[in-house]
């Protein structure tokens, strides 16, 4: 086989001390430990390492490519979601007016309300949001936990919907539509350095556009290094049972 | 006032002086988000010669958001220097562009307290990239706290430790780091994750004992909401300068918590309790597109929305006011090109304004722009003397999640320009063998000068 040059973005820079003879070695290797700042970096000249360089370059990136990327349709083909698009027309546009992907046409409520289960105890929705990466790192690994815990429950669940350039607020047009008693929408997060695959999940007990953002209960930081997937959806399941016995969501629940 | 020009014999109308200003702006997504750009490059063109006839009297008499309406724009118009103003009312936008790039500094700065927001605004959309930095150049703004900025030849920075869980060994780490490269001469300035009166009077004594253990003249901060900053100074925190996020109209400045009673307040409050020296004290961040991201923008653009800040932060004589020119998002600055163009009008509407004027060069993950652009904005900036940066430790904030200019820029481009930090902190980098001659030693940016 041929040989590999190492993969840097396996590097583990919290640790490592990359100061050209440092005054204190030790000194700097407990520095590191007190934060993920990078820092203990060194030098060349007044620029920094070719290492640092490519690491900030390789971190940056996948963050880069997750917000321009887009869902891999086979993943919700496969999971049996009902495919919509929101007002924006391609990720450019998407990405200029916030706006557009907030909302769908008539013509599309239309077909949610004509091909969707209506009035479901639970309405799962997944959006593209800020990471495509997100959805297609975690999708697949959340719905059957979902799924399965929510149908155990005894819960009506919904036809999942995928949202194609969507932001958050599509699941209170979709709520309304269908009417559904709780909806969890799961939304790729605007990604930072060298996190492209954090998902999050807002839930709402009867979404509304006529409610205030304050409305939504929220996990965020859903990825294998954040709060696993499998995890999440277990949090999920309880959480429906919560919102469903006290009628409420986001701040005007006290958990 | 005429509001109707042609263009390659196509007419072109405007209603009124706002949506000639709006149409007049340089392509942003903001503008065009809030549905008041320009349809096309013609258009555009247009009203930016609609503008150039138009008198800066024509502007002030008409500000984008009424006076009886706008507390921002009271305090703006009741500031105005009645005989700075009589001697440019009547020149057009168009003669004051050409007035700003032909006079010395002196000229310039004897009619700078005649002039109203909009009237920066308005010449700055006329001015081109090069315009903005040969004119921004000229312009010094001097300012004292405990040291004194803006002087050229300095190039001055602050450092911003800032850490994802406000956690002190950590942010004194990314400080000792910072300094270790002669950063930190504006100011070291840490934005909190929690905004209360322990934590930043935590943050502010460790500042404050790293300055006198070391001796470093500089100013310390955290950018804490100003009535957690007045609570925190209330109980006698050693506080040099004192942070507030400025918008461009009152109903802005509502979504931010302030009003300018407020303001006032805060500035006589910390007039009496702070710990710094000179007559300089505060210190104000602002960035284009702010107000739409607030539903206060009145229908104006994000660029005269932006100067009406600037009018504001002026009223409190500030030693800092900087942009934060990338970090609100593509849907307001969409690309490397749009930020460029915003950071060169703040900083020289700034300077214009009178205020010592710096730029956090930034961008974030959504944006089509990358650490090329920074680079290359933090140059052209560098080449006008802009007043100061952030430094931060290898341009990644681990708090606020978007990256800015590292400490490494700083330094390269000090080097680059032959710039130096403020005096007296120079002086003390010699000292400790972090700089000679401006430049970085063989031991610098080694945080553990400071664990001795």
């Amino acid at each position: 086989m041929s040989e590999m040059i190492k993969d840097i973005s396996l590097v583990d820079y919290y640790e490592r001390v990359t100061i050209d003879n440092p005054r204190d070695t030790e000194s700097c290797s407990r520095l590191k430990k007190t934060t993920n700042a990078r820092i203990c970096l060194g030098r060349a000249g007044d620029r920094c390492k070719t290492e640092t360089l490519l690491k900030f370059r390789a971190d940056h990136a996948v963050a880069m490519d997750a917000v321009w990327s887009e869902v891999d349709e086979s993943i919700v083909d496969q999971l049996g979601f009902f495919k919509v698009q929101t007002l924006a027309e391609d990720k450019e546009q998407y990405i200029k007016r916030p706006d557009l992907g907030r909302v769908f046409s008539q013509e599309t409520l239309d077909g949610i309300k004509g091909n969707c289960i209506e009035s479901p105890d639970v309405q799962i929705i997944a959006t593209d949001g800020l990471s495509a990466c997100a959805i297609n790192a975690n999708l697949a690994d959340i719905y059957p936990i979902l799924m399965d815990g929510l149908t155990a429950k005894g819960y009506t669940i919904g036809t999942p919907i995928f949202v194609k350039y969507g932001r958050v607020a599509t699941m209170d047009q979709i709520s309304e539509a269908i009417q559904a008693k709780v909806t969890i929408l799961l939304v790729g997060e605007r990604p930072g350095l060298a996190t492209d695959e954090s998902m999050s999940s807002y839930m709402a007990y009867e979404s509304s556009t006529l409610k205030p953002e304050s409305q939504r209960t929220v996990i965020s930081n859903i990825h294998r290094k954040g709060v696993p997937p499998v995890e999440a959806g277990a949090q999920l399941v309880n959480l429906v049972e919560v919102l469903i016995r006290e009628k409420k969501s986001g701040v005007e629940l006290k958990i | 006032m005429i509001l109707k020009t042609r263009l390659f014999g196509k007419s072109y109308e405007f209603k009124d002086i706002k949506e000639v200003l709006a149409k007049a702006n340089e392509e942003k997504s903001g503008d065009i988000l809030a549905g008041i750009a320009a349809r096309d490059t013609a258009e555009r063109v247009a009203a930016k010669v609609v503008l150039s006839e138009m008198t800066l009297e024509d502007l002030r008499n008409n500000p984008v958001v009424p006076y009886e309406d706008d507390e921002v724009t009271r305090a703006i118009q009741d500031g105005v220097d009645p005989s700075a103003f009589g001697m440019i009312k009547s020149m057009t936008v168009g003669d004051f562009r050409e007035f700003l790039l032909k006079s010395s500094e002196d000229e310039i700065k004897n009619i700078h307290d005649g002039l109203t927001s909009e009237m920066i605004a308005g010449v700055t959309k006329l001015m081109s990239n090069m315009d903005l930095v040969y004119a921004a150049k000229k312009i010094h703004n001097l300012a004292t706290c405990n040291t004194t900025i803006g002087e050229g030849g300095t190039l001055s920075s602050r450092l911003q430790p800032n850490h994802p869980t406000d956690g002190l060994a950590g942010i004194m780490a990314s400080t000792m780091e910072g300094i270790s490269y002669g950063i930190g001469d504006a100011v070291i300035g840490l934005n909190p994750v929690v905004d209360t009166i322990s934590s930043i009077s935590a943050v502010l004594h460790s500042f404050k004992d790293f300055m006198v253990k070391w001796d470093i003249p500089t100013q310390n901060c955290v950018l804490a909401h100003v009535t957690s900053q007045m609570a925190a100074l209330q109980k006698g925190v050693p506080m040099d300068l004192m942070f507030q996020s400025l918008a461009g109209s009152q109903k802005s400045n509502e979504a931010f918590g302030i009003t300018v009673k407020l303001m006032d307040e805060a500035y006589e409050v910390m007039r009496e309790k702070k710990s710094s020296r000179g007559p300089n004290f505060m210190y104000f961040e602002t960035g284009q597109g702010s107000e739409l991201s607030s539903e206060g923008h009145h229908g104006a653009d994000q660029l005269t929305m932006e100067a009406r800040c600037y009018g504001l932060a002026k009223r409190y004589h500030p030693f800092l006011v900087n942009t934060v020119v990338g970090f609100i998002g593509p849907e307001y600055l969409y690309d490397g090109r749009q930020m460029i163009r915003a950071g060169l009008e703040d900083h020289f509407m700034g300077k214009l304004t009178g205020l010592p004027m710096g730029v956090d060069v930034c961008y974030n993950n959504h944006m089509k722009a990358d650490q090329n652009d920074v680079e290359n904005l933090a140059l052209l900036l560098a080449a006008c003397d802009c007043t100061y940066f952030m430094g931060i430790p290898g341009g990644d904030d681990v708090m606020l999640m978007y990256q800015t200019t590292s400490y490494h820029d700083i330094a390269s481009l000090r080097d680059i320009t032959g710039k130096k930090p403020i005096k007296e902190f120079n002086q003390r980098m010699e000292e400790l063998g972090i700089l000679e001659n401006g430049k970085l030693t063989k031991k610098a940016g080694d945080p553990s000068i400071f664990t001795a």
